[in-house]
């Protein structure tokens, strides 16, 4: 069942068209060292945003500043049409999971989860009820009258989701809320949560640097690089049509072809292709599962080119192939399992699937 | 089989030399407490016709019982003090920049190194010029302000150990400032709290240096305990000496259950077995 809304969440990308929350050119630096620099960003309503990024780039930062932890040194953040950076990270109808949970050690899972309506000062039994159908939703209810401390860090996880939700903000902020777990609990998480955040229909601005992760759950992935956003896109479109250089090697595995366009035709280490973009020197990612071995009937269309395998690497369903090609160029290829690969290969792709980049520019 | 053997023998030593130390430490007070039941009062050995007379003497001595309640007195008060000037010393410590915070840190450790009689002194110089008559106060305004380093360096530490991301869970969760200040900072610290309270009354309870410069008319137990002496041993003082030990006997226990109750094994380990 989970599975299967999973598949349906890829299919439709983003659900919302209204905005809820509109980041207008943001930029914060700490000292001197710039971390967000000019961060534009609207997030809709019920959508699965995650902001990807290496350690630096300045995801954590951004979502403190949407949290309220950290206040922006420019730019504003509007929320459903209200100014939301000017108001205590108290007053922000936006709840957040932390890193490491951040569960109150002396108190009991319940009251945890019922800290939010007890300072809200909801009735007593508004929140016993609520609480107890929070720890339902995270199938936590077992272990209400349980310290933090007597729990798995899985089920810390759930804790921490259910007290974030229970208040029922506009909103959820998560910060890196997996990369506690180990690897088998961490892809069942990444299901569960991408299931519940649909049957809750809250926003969730999730906070990762695994890009797998990011692809998995996410409606739109925002990648960020050095403080600045490099591409905001869906999944599927940023992996297939990356916008730089940087998005294409840190979104899966490619292959960057450095080459020139002249009269509509690329060149590029003797390899050459009609092109529709405009003249001028280019890049190029072509990704290893878009290179196949050479097939005779499709001689027409397609690039061919041979080359030497210099390294192999076997990655149980397929194997991702180094080879050594004319002019030094080196390219990897991703094919079905093969027992013996050797000596020279007949390869070819399509010009389609070589999608020109932009160059990724250092920043320092 | 030899090589068993001389192990063997070795460490047979460490057993006696265990019992050495433990012996230094705590002859003294095992014969403080048994002579508290010797009929032939102080003197005497080995300790004959063992009685509780010293025990009904000391329930029918009012001035004793009066310092006993004039030290509980003043104990509470700077327990008080302390924590209330403490506190805040910490969190400003720990979370406010301010010009001359490590002056500040190193300069309210001072009070704990000095000599209680140069602390004792200074404070009564100052009562005189400022013609504060002595009494149980300015005992309590010199323990107060003397310990107030100790509630200082104990909450400081535990709120080195806080958390902060709990903090902002709090703020997060709706909760302003000062709700999460009482809800979740003060319920992390209780501990390091408690720890300086007892820590503080005990200090309190036992102080005769300061108290010796700031005495007005009524005695704190240790105060009247030596005045006493100067009189003359009599099993009484062994009697309410003994009542002492027992109540910080059990303020000790009951400090130790908290914090293993509390998980915090490091520091079960640490006065453990």
């Amino acid at each position: 069942m989970v599975a299967t809304t999973n598949e349906v969440s890829v299919a439709t990308g983003v659900k919302g068209t209204t905005t809820l929350l509109d980041i207008r050119n943001v930029a914060k630096s700490f000292g001197p060292n710039p971390v967000l620099r000019d961060i534009s960003l609207q997030i809709a309503e019920g959508e699965f945003l995650t902001i990807l990024g290496e350690s630096g780039s300045g995801k954590t930062t951004l979502l403190r500043i949407i949290a309220g932890f950290e206040s922006a040194d420019a730019g504003e953040i509007w929320m459903a049409g209200e100014r939301l950076d000017r108001q205590p990270p108290y007053r922000r109808r936006v709840n957040t999971v932390f890193q490491h949970y951040a569960l109150f050690p002396h108190l009991t899972v319940a009251e945890n989860v019922g800290y939010g309506l007890r300072v809200a000062k909801v009735a007593k039994d508004e929140i016993a009820a609520r609480v107890e159908q929070a720890l339902a939703m995270v199938k936590m209810a077992a272990f209400a009258q349980s310290k933090p401390a007597k729990i798995s860090g899985g089920q810390q996880q759930r804790i921490a989701l259910a007290r974030a939700l229970v208040n029922r903000p506009r909103l959820l902020l998560l910060d890196e809320p997996l990369s506690a777990l180990d690897a088998n609990l961490r892809r069942q998480m990444q299901v569960e949560l991408k299931s519940l955040q649909r049957e809750v229909g809250i926003a969730f601005v999730f906070v990762t640097h695994d890009q797998e992760e990011a692809m998995v759950m996410s409606d739109r992935i925002a990648l960020l690089r050095l403080g600045e956003l490099e591409q905001v896109a869906s999944p599927r479109e940023i992996y297939s049509r990356p916008a730089t250089a940087y998005t294409a090697q840190f979104i899966g595995h490619t292959n960057l072809l450095r080459g020139e366009i002249k009269d509509g035709i690329a060149r590029c280490s003797g390899l050459s292709w009609r092109t529709g973009f405009r003249d001028g020197p280019a890049l190029f990612s072509l990704r290893p599962e878009n290179i196949r071995l050479a097939n005779a009937a499709t001689a027409s269309g397609v690039v061919r080119l041979r080359g030497k395998i210099s390294r192999q690497a076997f990655h149980g369903a397929t194997e991702l192939l180094q080879l050594e090609c004319a002019e030094g160029l080196m390219v990897s290829v991703r094919t079905a399992t093969r027992e013996n690969w050797q000596g020279e290969l007949e390869l070819e792709f399509s010009p389609a699937d070589a999608v020109p980049v932009r160059e990724s520019e250092e920043r320092h | 089989m030899s090589a068993c053997h001389r192990d063997f023998r070795a460490s047979g030593w460490l057993p006696w030399h265990a019992v050495a130390v433990f012996a230094f430490l705590y002859l003294p007070i095992v014969t403080l407490i048994v002579y508290s039941f010797n009929g032939q009062g102080v003197g005497g050995f080995p300790p004959r016709n063992l009685t509780l007379d010293w025990y009904r003497m000391l329930f029918a001595d009012d001035a004793i019982w009066q310092s006993v309640l004039n030290s509980l007195l003043v104990a509470v008060a700077a327990v008080t003090i302390a924590l209330a000037f403490g506190i805040p010393a910490a969190l400003a410590l720990d979370r406010a920049n301010f010009p001359g915070k490590a002056v500040f840190r190193r300069l309210v450790l001072l009070p704990l190194i000095l000599p209680g009689i140069i602390t004792g002194l200074s404070l009564l110089m100052l009562f005189r010029e400022a013609d504060v008559k002595l009494s149980l106060v300015t005992i309590i305004l010199g323990h107060g302000t003397a310990l107030i380093s100790v509630a200082t360096t104990e909450v400081f530490a535990g709120l080195q150990k806080l958390d902060r991301a709990q903090e902002e869970a709090s703020l997060d969760l709706g909760a302003n400032y000062w709700q999460t200040f009482w809800r979740v900072t003060i319920p992390n610290l209780r501990l390091s709290i408690i720890g300086a309270a007892l820590l503080i009354f005990t200090l309190s309870m036992d102080e005769i240096a300061v108290s010796f410069f700031l005495i007005g008319r009524d005695n704190t137990l240790p105060l009247e305990i030596w005045g006493r002496l100067r009189r003359g041993i009599t099993p009484e003082i062994n009697a309410i000496s003994s009542i002492i030990f027992v109540f910080s006997l059990v303020v000790i226990v009951i400090w130790y259950r908290l914090r293993v109750r509390e998980g915090q094994p490091e520091i079960a380990a640490e006065l453990g077995p």
